[in-house]
């Protein structure tokens, strides 16, 4: 049997940009080698410009996305202010922590951009919630090793909304291209001060 | 304490016993060295974090603060490290603050043993433990299993092997503290360029009696040259299906905030 990562496929990627965060995901939900879903979301959305990901054993992905969005509601509800991505990124490291020894099988990215400074924030977690600060870029899922080469050689400092949405999505594009388990389709959210933008891609439907 | 959340466990279990591998954790297959001075003590680490053979972080921290006086290398599972580190440094805060004292590097070393002891070796924290403290300056290991060593000169991880090597070779008793940092920097360097574990950049945090100074990427041997070719996309290349534009929403959205007045309402009382 292989590993819970891979069972049901996708794929997840965050770009820091100038003053913009991306963050966009494929859309299958497969069982191994059979395709069970061609709209599968995998980024959810827990404020104005708090933005998760999630790619893994897709049971979890549903039981975990629904856990953060109780836990940000009651933090919504107790703190009566939105929560900042840099909170949120140590409210999902401590609660995949808590469960050193049953994780959940899924690998979490988190992207925003700090409500006061305006600041871009993406940062990436193993499943027990060590967390990866990254100054450029994170991946996961089972295209990882595509994404590592693709946002290598494509990322750059110092793109703007536009440019990040087409380096993003060329990125993701071509990397689930040579991943049998993800694709069909993709989302991405461009993150500005202002705005957020989702886009909903053409991808190859095989 | 941590109050770890089993609830997983037997789903999990059963997985595996059918053959499921286990998850791949990020681990920082490492190069962490430590070495007492006069009048102080220097402890310095490489800085990749990797899942596998996939380099997950390039420039990950693995100088963890436990006090301002006390801090700590870790090795091994990075989020066991990480959370270790910051659950003693929490006690050892609320300990001082209680005793009314400085926290001391012992205190600091003995509850990670005995932490980590209560775990059997299931919490892969590897740690390198130094500090200034009033009873003078101290320089510990502490295992996943437990046990701990008081040493001049450590080193531990993947690359503690090519570290050592350096130390055995250029160590000597009584150095001054641009030696000790000198030759921690070598033993990790060392580590970066011989252990495929290791990689990327020096951090080195320096204890003396009044003060620590950490020196975050205090080398950076690996700097990425920068691309001769830019490869931004002209606007248009990728086919978009459907497009929509989120606003932002308020506050007001989730619950309902009032302002409250000067005038209007009881004052809340506030204790002078």
């Amino acid at each position: 049997m292989p590993s819970p990562f891979s069972i049901n496929g996708g794929a997840c990627v965050a770009m820091v940009g100038k003053d913009c965060v991306a963050i966009a995901c494929d859309l299958r939900l497969g069982l191994q080698a059979l395709t069970v879903s061609n709209n599968f979301p995998k980024v959810f959305q827990y404020g104005d410009n708090v933005f998760l990901g999630l790619t893994g054993l897709a049971t979890d992905v549903s039981t975990v996305s629904d856990l953060f969005r109780y836990k940000v509601n009651m933090y919504r509800l107790r703190e009566e202010r939105h929560i900042a991505p840099r909170t949120f990124a140590n409210l999902v490291s401590s609660s995949l922590y808590e469960r050193r020894f049953g994780p959940y099988f899924v690998s979490p990215v988190v992207a925003g951009l700090d409500p006061k400074t305006g600041a871009p924030f993406i940062c990436g977690f193993d499943s027990i919630g060590c967390i990866d600060f990254a100054q450029d870029f994170i991946v996961s899922g089972t295209a990882t090793d595509q994404l590592f080469g693709m946002c290598e050689s494509l990322w750059e400092p110092g793109l703007g909304p536009d440019e990040l949405f087409e380096t993003i999505s060329q990125a993701l594009l071509n990397a689930v291209d040579r991943d049998a388990l993800s694709g069909w389709g993709a989302h991405v959210y461009i993150i500005e001060k202002d705005k957020v933008t989702k886009r909903l891609l053409k991808g190859r439907q095989d | 304490m941590p109050g770890f959340d089993f609830s997983n466990y037997n789903r999990n279990a059963a997985l595996h016993a059918r053959g499921v591998p286990l998850p791949k954790a990020t681990s920082t297959g490492t190069t962490i060295v430590g070495c007492i001075f006069d009048g102080g003590v220097g402890i310095a680490a490489d800085t990749r974090a990797t899942s596998g053979p996939i380099v997950a972080d390039k420039n990950c921290e693995k100088l963890h603060y436990i006090s301002p006086n006390i801090w700590c290398a870790g090795a091994g599972t990075a989020a066991d490290t990480e959370f270790t580190t910051a659950l003693i440094s929490s006690q050892l805060e609320l300990h001082s603050l209680s005793t009314g004292r400085k926290p001391r590097v012992v205190t600091c070393m003995t509850m990670l043993k005995q932490h980590l002891f209560r775990y059997q070796g299931h919490i892969g924290a590897y740690l390198v433990v130094a500090g200034v403290d009033p009873t003078g300056t101290h320089l510990f290991t502490v295992h996943a299993h437990g046990s701990t060593d008081k040493l001049p000169y450590v080193t531990m991880g993947s690359g503690s092997l090519a570290a050592m090597s350096v130390f055995e070779s250029q160590w000597q008793p009584s150095l001054n503290r641009d030696q000790a940092v000198k030759l921690c920097a070598d033993a990790i360097e060392a580590g970066i360029w011989n252990d495929l574990g290791s990689g990327s950049n020096v951090d080195v945090a320096i204890i003396t009696a009044d003060k620590t100074t950490l020196r975050r990427n205090y080398i950076k041997p690996n700097e990425r040259t920068a691309k001769l070719r830019s490869y931004v996309f002209p606007k248009g290349t990728t086919a978009v299906l459907n497009e929509k534009i989120i606003p932002k929403g308020d506050l007001g959205k989730f619950i309902s905030v009032e302002e409250l007045t000067e005038e209007g309402g009881d004052k809340m009382e506030v204790d002078t």
